[in-house]
C-alpha cells in the first residue's frame, strides 16, 4: 500500500497519539481490504451514538481519546442518539439513559463533531457534491449520497468513521473504485409502487434477493418512470434495502445520475423481477389488530413529510402514542410554519435527534407499532422487541387515531 | 491435542495490529461477535450455542475464522481490556473491520492469514508482528 508523506507521519506519531490511533485505523481496513491507497474524505458521518448500543464500553472509549486529543478535520456528524436530547423525558427515557446519552454525545462535542443527530445530513446542509469521496456510516444515508447524489461512500462502521474524520482519509475500496459502482443485479419492476411504503416494500424484498449488490432498477409498469425528487421514496428504498440487504448502491434508469452516465449493465446480470409487492406487506405485517404506538420518521422525516402528517391529524385526536422523528433543523422550519403545533395538538410528538431504531424502546412498554417505514417494520421485533403494522403514512396516522388497524373498528 | 514440546512450527500471516504476546490457544471453528458474544466484565464467552460458550477468553491466544455483528463489538473488546480480561493476541484466518478495529484501540497483537486449523486448544501460541509459533 502507497501512503503519502503525510499519511505515514501521521501513522508513525508525528501529530500526537490519538491521531496515530486513527491512522492505525484506517490502514488496518486498507490492508484487509487490500486499497493500494487512502482518499480524502470531504466528511464523515458517525454512528455508533446511541448509548442503547455503544454501553458503557464505548462511552469510555469516546471520552479516552477525546481526552487525548482526538479533533476531526473535516466536517464531521452524528447519527441519530437514543434520545431527544431536549425533551426525553417526554420520551420515557429513564434519567440514569440520559446522563450517560450526553456523556456520549459530550465527547463527540469535545471531538468537534456536529451534533446534527440525523441519518439525514443531506437535507441539513450537509448534502455532498457529486463523486466526492465520504466517510459515512448510516446505511440509508450512505445508499442516498451514492445513489441519489453521486458522491462515493462505503458503510463505514462508527469506529472507523470517526477514525476517518480524524484523519480525514479513508481506505480506497469497495465503492470508492468506479468499476466496484457498475450494476449487479438486474430488477424489472412490472407492478406499481406509488407510496413511501411501496418503496419501502421493494427495496425489502430487493434487499433480500440482491445482498450486497448494486442492483439497476428498470421501471416496467404503465404509469412511467419516478421523479428523483420525491426524495421520501428513495430515502425509503435504500432504508430498506440497507436493512433487509446490505445495499449501498442502486441504480435507477433514466432517474439516477450514474444510471445516466453509462453505467449500464451487462446483458448477462442475474434478474430480479418484481411482479407484486404483497410478498413484503405480509412478511413486515403482524396479525396485530390494536395499536398502541406509531411512528413516522424512518429515516428521520422530511419537511413535506412533517407537513403531510400535520395536515392529516388537523382537528383530530391520537388513541395511540404518536411519534414523528425527524431532524432538529427540520423540526425548527416545520415549528416555525404551525405543523409541529398541529400535530402536538392532537396528541402526537414531533422528537429531533432520535429514532425509534436507537432508542431503547424495550424499556418503554409499548406492545403493537404502526409504521410506514419498512426498515422500521423489518427491525422492530428484534431490536425493539415490538409487533408492528407497516402501511402508507395514511394508514398509520388513520391507525394512531384510532387505537386500532385498518378496517378493525 | 498439543504439540510435543520439542517442535516449533512457524506461521507467517499479516499484522493487523503489531505486538508480541504468549498465551494458550482458545480455538474456536465459529466466527466470534463480541457485542452480546461475550460478557464485557468477564471475558467469558456468552453467545448461546457458540463452540466457546462459557470459554473464558482473558489471556489466552484466540483464533478463530473471522469476525461477525455489530461495529459495536469493537468496544467491547475495548472494555473487555479496560477490564484486564482481554484476550493476550487474536488470530484470526481472514480479519475483518469489527475485531480489526476492537484490537487496534485495545492494544491487543492481532494476525490473521493463518491457517488456523494448525493450532489446537492447549497449544502454547507466542504472536510477534507478522508470526505465529505454536510449542
Amino acid at each position: 500500500m502507497r501512503l503519502t508523506k503525510v499519511e505515514r507521519a501521521m501513522l508513525a506519531g508525528a501529530e500526537g497519539p490519538a491521531v496515530q490511533k486513527a491512522m492505525q485505523i484506517v490502514v488496518a481496513l486498507a490492508e484487509i481490504y487490500d486499497a493500494a491507497t487512502l482518499v480524502p474524505v470531504a466528511s464523515a458521518q458517525i454512528a455508533g451514538v446511541s448509548y442503547k448500543n455503544l454501553g458503557d464500553a464505548g462511552l469510555e472509549f469516546l471520552q479516552e481519546w477525546a481526552a487525548q486529543g482526538a479533533r476531526v478535520r473535516v466536517p464531521a456528524f452524528l447519527n441519530p442518539a437514543g434520545m431527544d436530547l431536549e425533551r426525553w423525558r417526554e420520551m420515557g427515557v429513564s434519567p440514569e439513559f440520559a446522563r450517560q446519552q450526553k456523556r456520549v454525545v459530550q465527547a463527540f462535542a469535545t471531538m468537534g463533531v456536529a451534533l446534527t443527530c440525523t441519518c439525514t445530513p443531506y437535507l441539513v446542509g450537509f448534502a455532498p457534491q457529486m463523486g466526492e469521496h465520504l466517510a459515512w456510516s448510516e446505511s440509508s444515508a450512505v445508499s442516498f449520497a451514492n445513489s441519489i447524489l453521486g458522491a462515493r461512500s462505503n458503510r463505514e462502521g462508527g469506529p472507523s468513521a470517526l477514525a476517518a474524520a480524524i484523519t480525514g482519509r479513508t481506505a480506497a475500496y469497495g465503492l470508492h473504485v468506479p468499476e466496484n459502482r457498475q450494476a449487479t443485479h438486474l430488477v424489472e419492476v412490472h407492478c406499481g409502487v406509488c407510496s413511501e411504503s411501496d418503496f419501502g416494500a421493494m427495496g425489502y424484498l430487493v434487499g433480500l434477493q440482491v445482498g450486497d449488490g448494486v442492483p439497476y432498477f428498470r421501471f416496467l409498469a404503465a404509469g412511467g418512470l419516478p421523479s428523483l425528487s420525491e426524495q421520501e421514496h428513495w430515502m425509503a428504498l435504500g432504508a430498506a434495502m440497507a436493512a433487509s440487504g446490505a445495499v449501498a448502491l442502486y441504480h435507477v434508469e433514466g432517474v439516477t445520475p450514474e444510471a445516466q452516465s453509462g453505467l449500464l449493465p451487462a446483458q448477462s446480470l442475474p434478474l430480479v423481477d418484481i411482479g407484486s409487492l404483497a410478498p413484503a406487506y405480509a412478511a413486515l405485517n403482524s396479525p396485530l389488530e390494536e395499536i398502541d404506538f406509531v411512528s413516522l420518521g424512518c429515516p428521520h422525516s422530511t419537511l413535506a413529510d412533517v407537513e403531510r402528517a400535520a395536515t392529516l391529524l388537523e382537528g383530530k385526536r391520537v388513541k395511540a402514542t404518536l411519534w414523528v422523528t425527524t431532524s432538529r433543523r427540520v423540526r425548527a422550519m416545520a415549528e416555525e410554519r404551525g405543523w409541529v403545533a398541529k400535530i402536538e395538538a392532537a396528541g402526537g410528538k414531533v422528537f429531533a435527534d432520535t429514532c425509534l431504531v436507537v432508542a431503547p424502546m424495550e424499556e418503554m412498554g409499548f406492545k403493537a407499532m404502526a409504521t410506514n417505514s419498512a426498515k422500521a417494520a423489518f427491525y422492530a421485533p428484534a431490536h425493539s422487541q415490538l409487533q408492528r403494522r407497516f402501511g402508507t403514512t395514511q394508514e398509520c396516522i388513520e391507525a394512531a387515531i384510532r387505537g386500532y388497524w385498518r378496517g378493525m373498528v | 491435542m498439543s504439540h510435543k514440546a520439542t517442535e516449533t512450527i512457524r506461521l507467517h500471516g499479516r499484522a493487523i495490529h503489531r505486538g508480541k504476546a504468549r498465551g494458550l490457544a482458545l480455538v474456536s471453528p465459529a466466527a466470534v461477535g463480541f457485542l452480546g458474544g461475550v460478557d464485557p466484565e468477564t471475558g467469558v464467552v456468552i453467545e448461546p450455542g457458540h463452540p466457546l460458550q462459557g470459554e473464558c477468553i482473558a489471556g489466552r491466544v484466540l483464533v478463530f475464522p473471522t469476525g461477525k455483528g455489530s461495529t459495536v463489538g469493537s468496544y467491547t473488546l475495548y472494555r473487555l481490556a479496560k477490564r484486564g480480561v482481554a484476550p493476550a493476541a487474536i488470530v484470526n484466518a481472514r480479519s475483518e473491520a469489527i475485531v480489526a478495529v476492537g484490537a487496534i484501540i485495545s492494544g491487543i497483537p492481532m494476525v490473521d492469514k493463518i491457517d488456523i486449523a494448525r493450532i489446537s486448544t492447549g497449544d502454547l501460541v507466542a504472536v510477534e508482528g507478522e508470526e505465529v509459533c505454536i510449542g
